[in-house]
Protein backbone atom coordinates (compact mmCIF):
# COMPACT_ATOMS: atom_id res chain seq x y z
CA UNK A 1 0.00 0.00 0.00
CA UNK A 2 1.71 3.31 -0.99
CA UNK A 3 0.64 7.07 -0.19
CA UNK A 4 -2.67 7.84 -2.59
CA UNK A 5 -2.66 9.48 -5.64
CA UNK A 6 -5.28 12.34 -6.22
CA UNK A 7 -8.06 10.05 -7.68
CA UNK A 8 -7.82 7.21 -4.89
CA UNK A 9 -8.15 8.80 -1.45
CA UNK A 10 -10.33 6.18 0.34
CA UNK A 11 -8.22 3.33 2.71
CA UNK A 12 -10.76 0.24 3.95
CA UNK A 13 -9.70 -0.71 7.12
CA UNK A 14 -9.74 -3.88 8.81
CA UNK A 15 -9.14 -4.28 12.31
CA UNK A 16 -8.68 -8.43 13.28
CA UNK A 17 -7.61 -10.65 16.15
CA UNK A 18 -7.67 -14.20 15.88
CA UNK A 19 -9.81 -14.33 12.48
CA UNK A 20 -8.55 -16.68 10.19
CA UNK A 21 -11.65 -18.15 9.27
CA UNK A 22 -13.03 -15.17 7.93
CA UNK A 23 -10.34 -12.35 7.25
CA UNK A 24 -9.33 -13.81 3.95
CA UNK A 25 -13.36 -13.62 2.57
CA UNK A 26 -13.69 -10.17 4.19
CA UNK A 27 -10.62 -8.58 2.38
CA UNK A 28 -12.03 -10.49 -1.22
CA UNK A 29 -15.39 -9.06 -0.50
CA UNK A 30 -14.37 -5.39 -0.76
CA UNK A 31 -11.85 -5.76 -3.45
CA UNK A 32 -15.12 -7.11 -5.04
CA UNK A 33 -16.70 -4.43 -4.65
CA UNK A 34 -14.44 -1.78 -4.55
CA UNK A 35 -11.32 -2.69 -6.76
CA UNK A 36 -8.37 -1.18 -7.03
CA UNK A 37 -9.52 0.46 -3.34
CA UNK A 38 -6.87 -0.24 -1.05
CA UNK A 39 -7.60 -3.00 2.04
CA UNK A 40 -5.09 -2.68 5.27
CA UNK A 41 -5.99 -5.25 7.45
CA UNK A 42 -4.66 -4.43 10.76
CA UNK A 43 -3.74 -7.23 12.81
CA UNK A 44 -3.90 -7.14 16.67
CA UNK A 45 -1.46 -9.47 17.08
CA UNK A 46 -3.26 -12.46 16.30
CA UNK A 47 -2.46 -16.37 17.46
CA UNK A 48 -3.27 -17.88 14.31
CA UNK A 49 -3.01 -17.28 10.78
CA UNK A 50 -4.74 -14.30 9.84
CA UNK A 51 -1.98 -12.59 8.89
CA UNK A 52 -0.98 -14.74 6.52
CA UNK A 53 -4.58 -15.05 5.33
CA UNK A 54 -4.67 -11.49 4.77
CA UNK A 55 -1.54 -11.09 2.52
CA UNK A 56 -3.11 -14.44 0.70
CA UNK A 57 -5.98 -12.29 -0.28
CA UNK A 58 -3.91 -9.27 -1.84
CA UNK A 59 -4.58 -6.77 1.46
CA UNK A 60 -1.31 -4.34 3.01
CA UNK A 61 -0.95 -5.82 6.86
CA UNK A 62 0.13 -3.39 9.83
CA UNK A 63 1.00 -5.77 12.36
CA UNK A 64 0.56 -4.30 16.04
CA UNK A 65 3.82 -5.71 17.92
CA UNK A 66 1.22 -6.64 20.90
CA UNK A 67 -1.99 -6.88 21.52
CA UNK A 68 -3.33 -3.54 22.12
CA UNK A 69 -7.57 -4.04 21.76
CA UNK A 70 -9.73 -2.86 19.02
CA UNK A 71 -9.22 0.71 19.67
CA UNK A 72 -5.15 0.76 20.29
CA UNK A 73 -5.36 -1.73 16.76
CA UNK A 74 -8.15 1.06 14.97
CA UNK A 75 -6.21 4.09 15.94
CA UNK A 76 -2.70 2.73 14.45
CA UNK A 77 -4.51 1.72 11.26
CA UNK A 78 -6.07 5.95 11.25
CA UNK A 79 -2.18 7.15 12.28
CA UNK A 80 -0.88 5.12 9.23
CA UNK A 81 -4.00 6.46 7.01
CA UNK A 82 -3.78 9.78 8.24
CA UNK A 83 0.54 9.83 7.81
CA UNK A 84 -0.15 8.21 4.06
CA UNK A 85 -2.77 11.19 3.18
CA UNK A 86 -5.63 9.57 2.58
CA UNK A 87 -8.57 11.44 2.83
CA UNK A 88 -11.16 9.04 3.69
CA UNK A 89 -11.21 5.55 6.07
CA UNK A 90 -13.69 3.22 6.10
CA UNK A 91 -13.32 0.54 9.03
CA UNK A 92 -14.69 -2.91 8.16
CA UNK A 93 -14.58 -5.72 10.78
CA UNK A 94 -12.47 -8.69 10.48
CA UNK A 95 -15.42 -11.12 11.56
CA UNK A 96 -17.14 -10.62 8.55
CA UNK A 97 -20.31 -8.56 10.02
CA UNK A 98 -20.39 -5.67 7.80
CA UNK A 99 -21.33 -6.01 4.48
CA UNK A 100 -19.34 -4.95 1.72
CA UNK A 101 -21.90 -3.81 -0.40
CA UNK A 102 -22.32 -0.95 1.96
CA UNK A 103 -19.15 0.22 1.37
CA UNK A 104 -20.42 2.94 -1.60
CA UNK A 105 -22.96 4.21 0.25
CA UNK A 106 -20.84 5.12 3.17
CA UNK A 107 -18.55 6.64 1.13
CA UNK A 108 -21.13 8.62 -1.12
CA UNK A 109 -22.35 10.06 2.21
CA UNK A 110 -19.20 10.91 3.34
CA UNK A 111 -18.51 12.58 0.05
CA UNK A 112 -22.02 14.45 -0.07
CA UNK A 113 -22.96 15.21 3.48
CA UNK A 114 -19.94 17.36 4.98
CA UNK A 115 -20.35 15.16 7.51
CA UNK A 116 -16.81 14.06 9.14
CA UNK A 117 -18.96 10.87 10.21
CA UNK A 118 -20.58 8.41 8.80
CA UNK A 119 -22.31 5.12 10.79
CA UNK A 120 -23.55 2.13 8.89
CA UNK A 121 -26.82 1.48 11.01
CA UNK A 122 -28.69 -1.49 10.95
CA UNK A 123 -31.17 0.05 12.13
CA UNK A 124 -31.83 2.79 9.85
CA UNK A 125 -34.41 0.60 7.54
CA UNK A 126 -31.78 -2.07 7.19
CA UNK A 127 -31.94 -5.88 8.68
CA UNK A 128 -30.32 -6.01 12.29
CA UNK A 129 -28.68 -9.24 11.45
CA UNK A 130 -29.97 -11.52 14.26
CA UNK A 131 -28.91 -8.81 17.02
CA UNK A 132 -29.11 -10.57 20.24
CA UNK A 133 -31.95 -9.10 22.93
CA UNK A 134 -29.19 -7.92 24.89
CA UNK A 135 -27.67 -5.95 22.38
CA UNK A 136 -30.51 -4.78 21.14
CA UNK A 137 -30.97 -3.57 24.63
CA UNK A 138 -27.82 -2.11 25.51
CA UNK A 139 -28.43 -0.10 22.31
CA UNK A 140 -31.96 1.00 23.48
CA UNK A 141 -29.97 2.48 26.78
CA UNK A 142 -27.15 4.17 25.10
CA UNK A 143 -29.18 5.80 22.33
CA UNK A 144 -31.17 7.52 25.87
CA UNK A 145 -27.99 8.32 27.50
CA UNK A 146 -26.25 9.91 24.17
CA UNK A 147 -29.09 11.70 23.16
CA UNK A 148 -28.41 14.73 25.24
CA UNK A 149 -25.38 14.30 24.61
CA UNK A 150 -24.82 14.51 21.16
CA UNK A 151 -28.09 16.40 20.52
CA UNK A 152 -29.74 14.13 18.20
CA UNK A 153 -30.81 10.76 18.32
CA UNK A 154 -28.46 8.01 17.27
CA UNK A 155 -30.40 4.72 15.66
CA UNK A 156 -26.95 2.34 16.32
CA UNK A 157 -24.30 3.80 18.66
CA UNK A 158 -22.59 0.30 18.79
CA UNK A 159 -22.00 0.27 15.12
CA UNK A 160 -18.32 -0.86 13.98
CA UNK A 161 -19.30 0.19 10.22
CA UNK A 162 -18.00 3.45 9.82
CA UNK A 163 -16.36 6.06 7.55
CA UNK A 164 -14.56 9.36 8.46
CA UNK A 165 -12.96 11.90 6.63
CA UNK A 166 -9.94 13.59 6.77
CA UNK A 167 -10.96 15.88 9.85
CA UNK A 168 -12.12 12.84 12.28
CA UNK A 169 -8.50 11.35 11.05
CA UNK A 170 -7.27 13.83 12.37
CA UNK A 171 -8.56 13.91 15.59
CA UNK A 172 -8.61 10.29 16.15
CA UNK A 173 -5.22 10.02 15.36
CA UNK A 174 -4.35 11.77 18.20
CA UNK A 175 -6.92 10.49 20.78
CA UNK A 176 -9.46 7.21 20.45
CA UNK A 177 -11.02 5.38 22.72
CA UNK A 178 -9.26 2.14 23.14
CA UNK A 179 -11.14 -0.35 24.84
CA UNK A 180 -14.71 0.01 23.39
CA UNK A 181 -14.05 2.35 20.89
CA UNK A 182 -17.77 3.12 18.73
CA UNK A 183 -19.49 5.22 21.33
CA UNK A 184 -16.95 7.16 22.85
CA UNK A 185 -15.71 8.23 19.66
CA UNK A 186 -18.81 9.61 18.91
CA UNK A 187 -18.59 11.81 22.00
CA UNK A 188 -14.71 12.95 21.08
CA UNK A 189 -16.38 13.92 17.88
CA UNK A 190 -19.16 15.80 19.61
CA UNK A 191 -16.61 17.57 21.93
CA UNK A 192 -15.51 19.23 18.52
CA UNK A 193 -18.42 20.10 17.10
CA UNK A 194 -18.39 17.30 14.32
CA UNK A 195 -21.21 15.88 12.29
CA UNK A 196 -22.18 12.39 11.95
CA UNK A 197 -25.03 11.13 9.53
CA UNK A 198 -25.76 7.49 9.54
CA UNK A 199 -26.73 5.25 6.96
CA UNK A 200 -28.98 2.03 6.47
CA UNK A 201 -26.67 -1.16 6.06
CA UNK A 202 -27.08 -4.71 6.19
CA UNK A 203 -25.21 -6.60 9.13
CA UNK A 204 -24.29 -10.64 8.49
CA UNK A 205 -23.56 -13.38 10.85
CA UNK A 206 -20.26 -13.71 12.28
CA UNK A 207 -18.26 -15.94 9.32
CA UNK A 208 -16.54 -17.64 11.61
CA UNK A 209 -16.36 -18.44 15.58
CA UNK A 210 -18.60 -16.81 17.70
CA UNK A 211 -19.23 -14.00 19.98
CA UNK A 212 -17.05 -14.17 23.50
CA UNK A 213 -19.70 -11.93 25.16
CA UNK A 214 -21.41 -12.85 28.09
CA UNK A 215 -24.11 -11.01 30.78
CA UNK A 216 -20.75 -10.50 32.70
CA UNK A 217 -19.14 -9.01 30.15
CA UNK A 218 -22.00 -6.89 28.86
CA UNK A 219 -22.49 -5.41 32.41
CA UNK A 220 -18.91 -4.45 32.52
CA UNK A 221 -19.01 -2.77 29.06
CA UNK A 222 -22.12 -0.58 29.72
CA UNK A 223 -19.97 0.01 33.08
CA UNK A 224 -16.60 0.68 31.08
CA UNK A 225 -18.47 3.14 28.15
CA UNK A 226 -21.06 5.06 31.01
CA UNK A 227 -17.39 5.96 32.70
CA UNK A 228 -15.97 6.85 29.12
CA UNK A 229 -18.80 8.74 27.86
CA UNK A 230 -18.98 11.47 30.74
CA UNK A 231 -15.20 11.03 31.48
CA UNK A 232 -15.35 12.26 27.74
CA UNK A 233 -17.98 14.78 28.46
CA UNK A 234 -15.96 16.70 31.54
CA UNK A 235 -12.90 15.96 29.99
CA UNK A 236 -10.72 19.29 28.88
CA UNK A 237 -9.15 19.23 25.43
CA UNK A 238 -8.52 22.33 23.17
CA UNK A 239 -10.97 22.90 20.57
CA UNK A 240 -9.44 22.42 16.79
CA UNK A 241 -9.31 25.78 14.78
CA UNK A 242 -12.55 25.19 11.92
CA UNK A 243 -9.70 26.35 9.65
CA UNK A 244 -7.13 24.07 10.33
CA UNK A 245 -9.60 21.26 10.79
CA UNK A 246 -9.40 20.78 7.05
CA UNK A 247 -6.04 21.24 6.47
CA UNK B 1 -5.33 -1.38 71.32
CA UNK B 2 -1.11 -1.42 72.41
CA UNK B 3 -0.95 -4.36 70.53
CA UNK B 4 -2.63 -3.13 67.07
CA UNK B 5 0.25 -0.36 67.36
CA UNK B 6 2.79 -3.16 67.67
CA UNK B 7 1.43 -5.08 64.67
CA UNK B 8 1.25 -1.72 62.85
CA UNK B 9 4.99 -1.09 63.98
CA UNK B 10 5.83 -4.73 62.44
CA UNK B 11 3.86 -4.25 59.32
CA UNK B 12 5.84 -0.84 59.19
CA UNK B 13 9.08 -2.44 59.51
CA UNK B 14 8.33 -5.62 57.45
CA UNK B 15 7.22 -3.33 54.33
CA UNK B 16 10.60 -0.98 55.11
CA UNK B 17 12.50 -4.14 54.69
CA UNK B 18 10.61 -5.37 51.63
CA UNK B 19 11.06 -1.87 50.21
CA UNK B 20 14.62 -2.00 50.71
CA UNK B 21 15.76 -4.93 49.71
CA UNK B 22 13.65 -4.78 46.52
CA UNK B 23 15.45 -2.17 45.89
CA UNK B 24 18.60 -3.37 46.28
CA UNK B 25 17.97 -6.31 43.37
CA UNK B 26 16.44 -4.02 41.06
CA UNK B 27 12.79 -4.68 41.34
CA UNK B 28 11.63 -1.92 42.11
CA UNK B 29 12.48 1.77 40.67
CA UNK B 30 14.21 4.20 43.40
CA UNK B 31 11.55 6.53 42.43
CA UNK B 32 8.93 4.25 42.54
CA UNK B 33 10.25 2.79 46.20
CA UNK B 34 9.80 6.59 47.82
CA UNK B 35 6.11 6.60 48.40
CA UNK B 36 6.24 3.53 49.94
CA UNK B 37 9.51 3.95 51.90
CA UNK B 38 7.60 7.64 53.20
CA UNK B 39 4.47 6.20 54.11
CA UNK B 40 5.91 3.00 56.01
CA UNK B 41 8.16 5.59 58.32
CA UNK B 42 5.15 7.86 58.62
CA UNK B 43 3.24 4.82 60.07
CA UNK B 44 6.49 3.28 62.07
CA UNK B 45 6.80 6.74 63.38
CA UNK B 46 3.24 7.06 64.37
CA UNK B 47 2.88 3.79 65.64
CA UNK B 48 5.41 4.09 68.27
CA UNK B 49 4.90 8.01 69.16
CA UNK B 50 1.78 7.72 71.15
CA UNK B 51 1.71 11.80 71.86
CA UNK B 52 1.61 12.25 68.97
CA UNK B 53 -1.29 9.98 67.94
CA UNK B 54 -3.42 11.25 70.93
CA UNK B 55 -2.99 14.51 69.20
CA UNK B 56 -3.86 13.09 65.63
CA UNK B 57 -6.92 11.28 67.14
CA UNK B 58 -8.59 14.39 68.78
CA UNK B 59 -8.19 17.03 65.98
CA UNK B 60 -9.89 13.91 63.76
CA UNK B 61 -12.44 13.60 66.38
CA UNK B 62 -11.91 9.73 66.91
CA UNK B 63 -11.80 8.83 69.90
CA UNK B 64 -9.18 5.77 70.32
CA UNK B 65 -5.93 6.71 69.21
CA UNK B 66 -5.17 3.29 66.85
CA UNK B 67 -8.24 3.89 65.27
CA UNK B 68 -7.01 7.28 63.89
CA UNK B 69 -3.90 5.24 63.21
CA UNK B 70 -5.67 2.63 60.92
CA UNK B 71 -8.02 5.74 59.24
CA UNK B 72 -4.26 7.11 58.68
CA UNK B 73 -2.85 3.83 57.34
CA UNK B 74 -5.96 3.62 55.23
CA UNK B 75 -5.68 6.83 54.15
CA UNK B 76 -1.89 6.71 53.07
CA UNK B 77 -2.29 3.70 51.37
CA UNK B 78 -4.67 5.29 49.16
CA UNK B 79 -2.90 8.10 48.22
CA UNK B 80 -0.51 5.42 47.38
CA UNK B 81 -2.54 3.41 44.83
CA UNK B 82 -3.99 6.60 43.14
CA UNK B 83 -0.63 8.12 42.06
CA UNK B 84 0.05 4.25 40.67
CA UNK B 85 -2.45 4.28 39.04
CA UNK B 86 -1.54 7.51 37.36
CA UNK B 87 1.84 6.00 36.95
CA UNK B 88 -0.12 3.28 35.31
CA UNK B 89 -2.40 5.07 33.05
CA UNK B 90 0.55 6.81 31.64
CA UNK B 91 2.47 3.72 31.17
CA UNK B 92 -0.23 2.47 29.38
CA UNK B 93 -0.90 4.79 27.17
CA UNK B 94 2.97 5.29 26.56
CA UNK B 95 3.33 1.82 25.45
CA UNK B 96 0.45 1.74 22.86
CA UNK B 97 1.66 4.81 21.62
CA UNK B 98 5.23 3.23 21.09
CA UNK B 99 3.50 0.06 20.12
CA UNK B 100 1.41 1.60 16.97
CA UNK B 101 4.35 3.55 16.40
CA UNK B 102 6.76 0.66 16.06
CA UNK B 103 4.46 -1.03 13.93
CA UNK B 104 3.69 2.00 11.91
CA UNK B 105 7.94 2.56 10.92
CA UNK B 106 8.22 -1.56 10.28
CA UNK B 107 5.39 -0.84 7.91
CA UNK B 108 7.30 1.75 6.12
CA UNK B 109 10.47 0.12 6.30
CA UNK B 110 8.58 -3.04 4.27
CA UNK B 111 7.46 -0.77 1.98
CA UNK B 112 10.89 0.95 1.10
CA UNK B 113 12.17 -2.78 0.89
CA UNK B 114 9.53 -3.57 -1.54
CA UNK B 115 9.88 -0.54 -3.65
CA UNK B 116 13.84 -1.19 -3.73
CA UNK B 117 12.91 -4.56 -4.81
CA UNK B 118 10.86 -3.12 -7.37
CA UNK B 119 7.41 -4.19 -6.35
Amino acid sequence: MKAPEQAEKLLILVPAYNEEGAIRGVVEAVKQVMPGTPVLVVDDCSKDSTVAQARSADASVLPLPHHLGLGGCVQAGYKLAFELGYEFVIRVDGDGQHDARDIPKILEALRASGCEMVIGSRYVNGTNGGTSWLRAAGIRFFRTVLRPILGKSVRDPTSGFVGVNRSALAVFSRSFPLEYPEIEALVVLQRRRFKFVEVPCHMLPRRTGRSTITPMKSIYYIVHVLLGVFVNVLKYERRIPTESRRS
Amino acid sequence: MDRLLNVVTGMSALLIVLVLFSVRRARIRVEYSVAWLAGAVALLALSRASGLLHVIADLLGVADPPLALLLIVGCVFLIIFYRFSLIISQLKDDNIALAQRVAILEYHIESLKDRAAGF
